[in-house]
């Protein structure tokens, strides 16, 4: 192993990895209201509109997210969709993490226990203030450690936008082999800070859902 | 409509309901008058608890009228959100108690009873702070005020629950099975609760299995079976010398089963 070359490329791999990490808390903020949308849409009373959604959340899951990136990257022009690299990563990352999110966020809200709105509703408050104070303070400590997972391979995928040419961590380590032929150091490197990126996800995951479920052991 | 004194608290009129094929409420009626505690008995599957998750329309009923102090609850005429600002309204004059209590788990036992009134009449913090305080210590809770539910004993929610249910200053109080859950130890504190409600002529409509609490603290006893009222009257007649056989029948079987 050629340590010095390692030491060498990190500062170039280091910034590579942050736009990785941008591009993927972009996806992550926007698949957030993404999913959100969702599971409002599946909950509507117009059968169409839950037709379509769920629809769409079959495409997504039923196709690979490489597959995905290519038809938007290079099939989108054919209908006025123009999107430089990096926004098509956020783009198709959002729309694809939205779709397994809102199944996750649905989950959790249908677990937590219809007493709860019972009580609520009994109290007088409407569905949207049921939701609003009891359901989602409760869903959230429930969906946090799945979107948690979501979040991580978001990050993995992440890797994939290198095929749509956005300097991220992997389009750079690719770079770096071309240059110095030296593929077990600066692959090796990379991937160290996938792992970094990804146990810092599991620590805030981690945190946000002691916060959200404190109450418990209260 | 006009209220008067004779006016009743709550009042229904041949109430039926059905899910799917099945009939569980079969023509009830039932009238509560203002300061009255009505308990209702009966074996489960006898239409008891869905007779009062009606009242407040947790369950919506298909026939008959439901009336509370000389409001129609049940209104088929009203559609969607009219019918949602309607009984959103009425559910604010009625405290409900759970059987599984229904907690606010992620709430402090003070906000649990200080989120209604709140959120829904707009009293400030300062002011529902007080007025959950003062719910509490009637309950005997004060000093679990920012304790949360999760380290309460049953017999502590349910006093929380009913004091969440007073904070909004209801006109009627339904009980469901509100001591079912309980451990044995645990029943008298919350009867206690009840107890106290009723020397204040608390209006209540109580669905329950304690056959010796319903017959000291009811104005009226109802026994149900098979989604009909088979018999009611007062309580030392109903629990001591039923008319009908099936109540009869019950009274024994239940007895039975506690000695």
């Amino acid at each position: 192993m050629d340590i010095n070359l390692m030491i060498e490329i990190a500062p170039l791999l280091v910034k590579a990895a942050w736009v990785t990490v941008d591009i993927s808390a972009r996806a992550l903020f926007f698949g957030f209201f993404i999913a959100s949308a969702l599971v409002a849409l599946r909950t509507s009373r117009f059968l169409p509109v839950r037709w379509s959604a769920r629809a769409y959340i079959s495409v997504v899951r039923g196709t690979p997210y490489f597959v995905q990136l290519l038809l938007v990257f290079y099939g989108g022009p054919a209908i006025g969709l123009r999107l430089d690299p990096f926004t098509c990563g956020v783009v198709v990352g959002a729309f694809n993490i939205g779709a397994y999110m809102s199944e996750a966020m649905r989950g959790a809200i249908e677990s937590v226990e219809s007493g709860q709105s019972e009580a609520s509703r009994s109290l007088g408050f409407g569905r949207f203030a049921t939701l609003q104070y009891i359901v989602l303070p409760q869903a959230a400590g429930l969906m946090i450690r799945s979107v948690g997972v979501l979040a991580i391979i978001l990050v993995k995928n992440s890797s994939l936008v290198s095929i749509i040419s956005v300097v991220e961590l992997t389009y750079q380590a690719q770079r770096l082999t071309g240059s110095t032929y030296k593929p077990l150091e600066v692959f090796s490197l990379s991937a160290l800070m996938y792992i970094v990126i990804i146990y810092a996800v599991m620590g805030i995951v981690e945190l946000l859902y002691r916060r959200a479920t404190r109450y418990t052991y209260l | 409509m006009t209220q008067t004194a004779e006016t009743p608290m709550v009042e229904l009129k041949g109430v039926k309901k059905r899910f799917g094929n099945l009939e569980v409420l079969k023509g009830i009626d039932l009238k509560v008058d203002r300061g009255k505690i009505i308990s209702i008995i009966g074996p489960s599957g006898s239409g008891k608890s869905t007779l009062l998750r009606s009242v407040n329309n947790l369950e919506v009923i298909d026939e008959g009228t439901i009336m509370l102090d000389g409001v129609q609850v049940n209104r088929p005429d009203l559609k969607g959100l009219a019918f949602e600002r309607h009984i959103n309204h009425i559910r604010q004059n009625m405290g409900m108690v759970f059987q599984h209590f229904n907690l606010f788990p992620h709430l402090s036992t003070l906000e649990n009873v200080t989120l209604a009134p709140r959120k829904l009449k707009g009293v400030d913090a300062r002011s529902a702070r007080e007025l959950g305080m003062e719910l509490l210590h009637r309950v005997g809770l004060a000093d679990k005020a920012s304790a949360y539910p999760s380290s309460l004993s049953g017999g502590q929610k349910q006093r929380v629950a009913i004091a969440r249910a007073l904070a909004m200053r209801p006109k009627v109080m339904l009980f469901d099975e509100a001591t079912s859950a309980l451990d044995p130890e645990l029943v008298e504190e919350v009867n206690q609760v009840m107890k106290s409600l009723a020397e204040e002529h608390m209006t209540m409509l109580i669905v329950t299995h304690e056959m010796a609490f319903a017959r000291d603290v009811s104005d009226w006893a109802m026994f149900m079976d098979g989604g009909v009222v088979v018999e009611e009257n007062t309580p030392e007649r109903l629990f001591t010398n039923p008319d009908q056989e099936r109540t009869c029948h019950f009274l024994r079987k239940h007895l039975a089963s506690q000695a």
